[in-house]
C-alpha cells in the first residue's frame, strides 16, 4: 500500500469478467495527483471497461479500487468524486446546455446560487457562454463535447475520466480539441484518466501510458520511455507510425546475425545483461538514417509515399519488409538503390519465443 | 485516372464538342397518364370505395326517417335530413327496462377507459424501462414469460380471472375491469416501451448515473421528455384497444356498468318491436366516434413527436 497517500487514483488486484469472459486480471494500477494517465490499446483490451470500473459504472468481481484515499469499490457513480466524457457526447436531448451542466448539481441538492455560479465557471473555461439556452441538437460535434466536459466540470471533481471523446470529431477539430484538453489540464491540475486508441492523442496528453492487451497492461511508462524503449514486442510495434521493422534473427557471440546483416551489440544497452539465441531486431522507420551508419546495409526503393511532411520508402532488408522514414524533399524514386545506416544504440531487442525485450 | 483538364480541349480540337451540349439536360420528362399511374390511381380508387361505400350508407341512413327507408333505396341521399335518429340514439334508445340512450354506456366506457388507460400505460413504461437499462438476474426471462402472455388466447384466461375477481372481491365492478385490462394491456405495451428505451444510447444512461440520477430521475428527467412518440403510439393501441373491448366488458361487469359497445349490441339486438334501421346505424357511428378522434387526433401529435425526438444523443 505504498504511496497511497499522494495517489489520487488506486487499483488493487482489480479482475473483472463477464459471465466466463474474463476481461481485466489482477490489474494493480496508481495514478498521482494531478497526472494525466492514457490508457492505450487495440479494440477490446479492456481500457474502457477499466474506466468503467473506476467510474463505478460497472460491478468488479474481485479486488478494489481507491479514489484520494477512500475505498470507492462499492460506492455508486456520483459519490466517487469523478466526471466522465464519453464518446458519443450523451447530452441530455431535451435539455438546454445549460440544463445539462446543472443537472448533476441539482441531483445533489445544491443551492441554486452556487449552481449558477459554477455554470458560469465551466461556460467561461470552455467558451460555451453563448450556448446555454441552446439544446444539444443545435450545436456541432466540437461545442458538443465541450459541453460534455463541461458537466464534468462543473461537479468539481479530483478525477476526470474520458471515455474516448474526441474520436467521433474529425480530424482537424479533434488535433484542437486535444491542444484543448492539455491546455485545461495544465489549467486545472486534475487527475484525468484518458482511454484512446490513437496513439497521437496518447503521446501528446499522457504524463503516463498504459498499454493494454488481453485485460492486462504491457508497459506503464512516459511516452518517451514507451516510444524509446518498448517493454515487448506488441509494444513496439502498437506505438510509432509507420510502425517499427523486425528483422528475425540470432544473437551470438554479442553480433545480431539475418541472413548477411551482422549487427554488433556493444553500443546496445540490454536490460538484463548480454543475452544470446534466436531474437528479433527492431528499428523504428525515423531512426534509420540515409548514408553510411554504424551498421550500412544496402536497399532497393520498392514503393515510395511522399507525405509532404516526410516521405516513406517500403523496401526489404534482409529478407524481412522494412519501411524508412526521410525527409519531405528528399528525393527518391522508385528501383533507387539506398545506402542505410543502422544504430544499434537506437535499436530495440526482442527474445523471440517471449517477444519480450532483451 | 485521366485528368478531365486535359481531356477537355482534345475533345474540343477533335470538333466533338457541340455535341456534348445537345444531350438531355435537367430532369427527365414524365407523362401524367402513364400506364403506371393508371394502376396505381385506379387500385387506391377501387380500394377506397370499398372502404367508404357502407360508411357512406350507415351515414345516409342515419339522416333518414323510417318512411324512407322503408322504400329500400340504401344509396340515395336522403330527401329530408332529420336528426332524429341521433338524439333518440344516444338519449331514448331501450335495453330491456332502460330507455335512456347510449349516454349511459359512452360514460361508463369513459369511467373504464381513462383509468385502464393510464395505469397500463405508466405501468408498461415504467416496466419497459427497468427491462432495458436496470436488467437484473433473470430479467429475459421475466421479460419472455410477459411476452408469452400476449400469445395466449383470451377465451383460455376468462374463467380463471372470474374467480380471481370473485377472491378479489372486485368481480363486477369498474375496478375489476380495470385490472383486467392493464393485466392484458401489459406485455405488447412492455414490449413496445422496452425496444423503445433500448435504443436509447448506453452512454446517456451512463452520463446520468454519474450525475447522481437514479432509477426515477433518469426515468422522469431523461427518458419520459424523449420518449413521445412511444406514448402516443402506446396510448392509440390502449384507447382503442379498451374503447373496442366487447368481451371483458359483458364478462367482467354487471348491465348497469355495462361499456358503449356492449350497450350497442344490446340496442341493435333488441328483438321486440320495428327495427328502426336509422337509430341502429347512428348508435353505431356514435360508439366507433372515440377511436376516429384518437386516430385524428394523436395522428399529428405522433408525427411532430417523432421530429422531436430525433435530436441524436
Amino acid at each position: 500500500m505504498k504511496d497511497m497517500d499522494n495517489a489520487s487514483v488506486s487499483i488493487r488486484h482489480l479482475d473483472l469478467a463477464f459471465g466466463s469472459v474474463q476481461v481485466l486480471r489482477d490489474l494493480n494500477l496508481d495514478i498521482g495527483q494531478g497526472e494525466f494517465l492514457v490508457l492505450l490499446g487495440a479494440s477490446g483490451c479492456g481500457k474502457s471497461t477499466l474506466l468503467n470500473c473506476i467510474a463505478g459504472l460497472l460491478d468488479v468481481t474481485g479486488g478494489q479500487i481507491f479514489i484520494n484515499g477512500q475505498n470507492v469499490t462499492w460506492a455508486e457513480p456520483s459519490k466517487r468524486g469523478i466526471g466522465m466524457v464519453f464518446q458519443s457526447y450523451a447530452l441530455y436531448p431535451q435539455m438546454t446546455v445549460e440544463g445539462n451542466l446543472s443537472f448533476g448539481l441539482k441531483n445533489a441538492r445544491m443551492p441554486r446560487d452556487e449552481i449558477a455560479r459554477r455554470v458560469a465557471r465551466a461556460a467561461e473555461i470552455l467558451q460555451i457562454e453563448p450556448l446555454l439556452k441552446r439544446k444539444p441538437g443545435a450545436l456541432s460535434g466540437g461545442q458538443r463535447q465541450r459541453v460534455a466536459i463541461g458537466r464534468a466540470l462543473v461537479r468539481d471533481v479530483d478525477v476526470f475520466l474520458f471515455d474516448e471523446p474526441l474520436s467521433n470529431l474529425d480530424a482537424k477539430l479533434r488535433a484542437d480539441l486535444r491542444v484543448e484538453l492539455k491546455q485545461l489540464h495544465q489549467q486545472l491540475q486534475n487527475t484525468m484518466i484518458y482511454v484512446t486508441h490513437d496513439q497521437v492523442e496518447a503521446m501528446t496528453l499522457a504524463d503516463r501510458i498504459a498499454i493494454m492487451k488481453g485485460g492486462l497492461i504491457q508497459q506503464l511508462a512516459s511516452p518517451a520511455e514507451i516510444y524509446l524503449r518498448p517493454t515487448n514486442k506488441y509494444v513496439a510495434d502498437f506505438i510509432g507510425s509507420p510502425s517499427m521493422n523486425f528483422i528475425e534473427g540470432e544473437v551470438s557471440g554479442g553480433v545480431f546475425k539475418s541472413g548477411d546483416l551482422s549487427v554488433p551489440l556493444e553500443a546496445y544497452d540490454f536490460v538484463n545483461g548480454a543475452r544470446e539465441g534466436r531474437a528479433w531486431f527492431g528499428i523504428r522507420p525515423e531512426h534509420v538514417t540515409i548514408g553510411e551508419g554504424p551498421v550500412t546495409v544496402q536497399a532497393n526503393a520498392e514503393v515510395v509515399e511522399p507525405m509532404g511532411s516526410d516521405t516513406v520508402v517500403w523496401t526489404h532488408v534482409a529478407g524481412s519488409p522494412f519501411r524508412i522514414r526521410m525527409d519531405g524533399q528528399a528525393q527518391v524514386a522508385t528501383g533507387d538503390s539506398l545506402t542505410l545506416g543502422l544504430d544499434p544504440a537506437r535499436a530495440s531487442l526482442f527474445d523471440h519465443d517471449s517477444e519480450e525485450r532483451l | 485516372m485521366t485528368n478531365p483538364a486535359q481531356l477537355a480541349p482534345a475533345v474540343a480540337a477533335a470538333g466533338t464538342l457541340p455535341r456534348l451540349q445537345d444531350g438531355p439536360s435537367g430532369p427527365p420528362p414524365r407523362r401524367a397518364l402513364s400506364g403506371r399511374n393508371i394502376m396505381l390511381y385506379g387500385t387506391l380508387i377501387v380500394v377506397s370505395v370499398y372502404y367508404l361505400l357502407p360508411l357512406y350508407v350507415m351515414i345516409v341512413t342515419s339522416l333518414k326517417g323510417m318512411p324512407e327507408i322503408r322504400l329500400g333505396n340504401i344509396f340515395s341521399p336522403p330527401v329530408e335530413v332529420t336528426f332524429q335518429p341521433w338524439v333518440k340514439a344516444w338519449a331514448e334508445a331501450c335495453t330491456g327496462i332502460n330507455c335512456d340512450g347510449l349516454s349511459r354506456g359512452f360514460w361508463n366506457s369513459v369511467r373504464i377507459l381513462i383509468p385502464s388507460v393510464i395505469l397500463s400505460v405508466s405501468v408498461a413504461s415504467v416496466s419497459g424501462y427497468a427491462l432495458s437499462k436496470w436488467k437484473f438476474k433473470g430479467s429475459e426471462l421475466f421479460f419472455s414469460i410477459l411476452l408469452l402472455g400476449a400469445f395466449i388466447p383470451y377465451q383460455v384466461m376468462l374463467y380463471p380471472i372470474v374467480i380471481i375477481l370473485r377472491e378479489l372481491g372486485l368481480y363486477g365492478s369498474l375496478g375489476g375491469l380495470v385490472l383486467v385490462h392493464l393485466i392484458f394491456g401489459l406485455p405488447i405495451n412492455t414490449l413496445l416501451f422496452r425496444n423503445y428505451f433500448a435504443q436509447v444510447p448506453e452512454e446517456l444512461f451512463k452520463a446520468a448515473r454519474v450525475d447522481g440520477a437514479g432509477f426515477w430521475g433518469i426515468f422522469i428527467r431523461i427518458m419520459l421528455p424523449m420518449s413521445l412518440p412511444i406514448f402516443v403510439v402506446s396510448l392509440i393501441i390502449q384507447v382503442t384497444g379498451i374503447w373496442n373491448d366487447f368481451l371483458f366488458g359483458v364478462v367482467y361487469t354487471k348491465p348497469d356498468l355495462y361499456p358503449m359497445t356492449v350497450q350497442l349490441n344490446n340496442i341493435v339486438n333488441s328483438v321486440q318491436g320495428v327495427k328502426e334501421y336509422n337509430v341502429n346505424m347512428a348508435a353505431t357511428l356514435l360508439t366507433g366516434l372515440v377511436p376516429l378522434v384518437i386516430y385524428f387526433a394523436s395522428g399529428k401529435l405522433f408525427v411532430r413527436g417523432i421530429a422531436a425526438g430525433a435530436v441524436k444523443g
